[in-house]
């Protein structure tokens, strides 16, 4: 982490974004980057788009499965439920 | 549905349980495995794999963690077993002080020579949208693999930091520059697209 003074330089305020939003920052840490954000829109740029990017990873949406990768998961579930209720079940199990 | 109906659905054999789950974590379970072994179709047997560990362990399943991090507990494993025998390993230790942001764009004095490009609010809205999302998504798979697995994990999947730096076993520290790295990786892959004029 990079050292920081009183007068925190934009270079090392960018590398403070995740520890910033993480709450890992140390009270005198998050000061003078707090400081330095109030000063510096460029940073408050900076971290306001990896806000950005985060909410936005939390929209991807799940991509749909092929066809045949689905019908194979699927196989490997009902093979699952037939171990399954093979367990408990009095009838002898296929094969 | 909470996580105990859902675990009693699967265990009565419900397949639509099992198809939504699928649908749910099915892509991001490749992403994370992909990240570990060399191959899609080595990732893909990784990740049926886990969901066979997962039916088999459905029985034992206490609720004392949520299905989705049961669940990416046993991906990793599998995949760090597979990864083994390829002998392959995802680098997770970054003590070099390499930084996020490239240090081109900056003047001597540590300001910003080349300020980010603003994102306006039309180009947020954007972001939410499916053509962004999917450059989003492409840029993912390129950042290198441990950045990949953390933000997909943190930042995809939302589990919590406890959680990722449980699984992957690696410190806090650790896990937030992997993660901050990614993270800045990303801003800079839709920067450069909105500087294309795409």
């Amino acid at each position: 982490m990079p050292l920081l003074s009183a007068d925190l330089a934009c270079r090392d305020a960018v590398e403070l974004a995740t520890d910033y939003l993480e709450g890992a920052l140390s009270w005198r840490q998050r000061r003078s980057y707090e400081r330095h954000l109030r000063s510096c829109p460029n940073c408050s740029a900076h971290l306001e788009q990896i806000r950005a990017m985060i909410a936005a990873l939390g929209k991807v949406e799940p991509e749909t499965l092929p066809p045949a990768a689905q019908a194979d998961l699927m196989d490997v579930f009902r093979r699952y439920r037939h171990e399954h209720e093979g367990r408990g079940d009095p009838e002898p199990p296929d094969g | 549905m909470d996580d105990l109906e859902l675990i009693a659905r699967l265990r009565r054999g419900d397949e639509q349980a099992f198809a939504g789950l699928v649908a749910a974590h099915h892509a991001a379970m490749i992403r994370v495995a992909q990240a570990f072994v060399p191959d899609r179709g080595v990732a893909e047997e990784v990740v049926q794999e886990t969901w066979v560990g997962m039916l088999r362990g459905l029985d034992r399943f206490e609720g004392r963690s949520s299905l989705k991090t049961w669940l990416y507990a046993i991906l990793i494993n599998q995949a760090r077993s597979i990864a083994s025998r390829e002998r392959r390993t995802v680098p997770f230790d970054h003590t070099d002080d390499a930084r996020a942001e490239d240090p081109a764009r900056f003047a001597p004095d540590g300001s910003w020579a080349q300020p980010p490009v603003p994102f306006t609010e039309e180009v947020e809205e954007r972001l939410a949208t499916a053509p962004m999302l999917a450059h989003l998504t492409a840029a993912l798979d390129q950042l290198p693999p441990g950045q990949r697995i953390v933000v997909t994990l943190r930042d995809v999947e939302q589990l919590t930091s406890d959680e990722v730096c449980g699984m992957l076993e690696i410190t806090p520290g650790n896990q937030r520059v992997l993660l901050h790295r990614g993270r800045a990786g990303l801003r800079r892959r839709i920067e450069a697209l909105l500087e294309g004029g795409d």
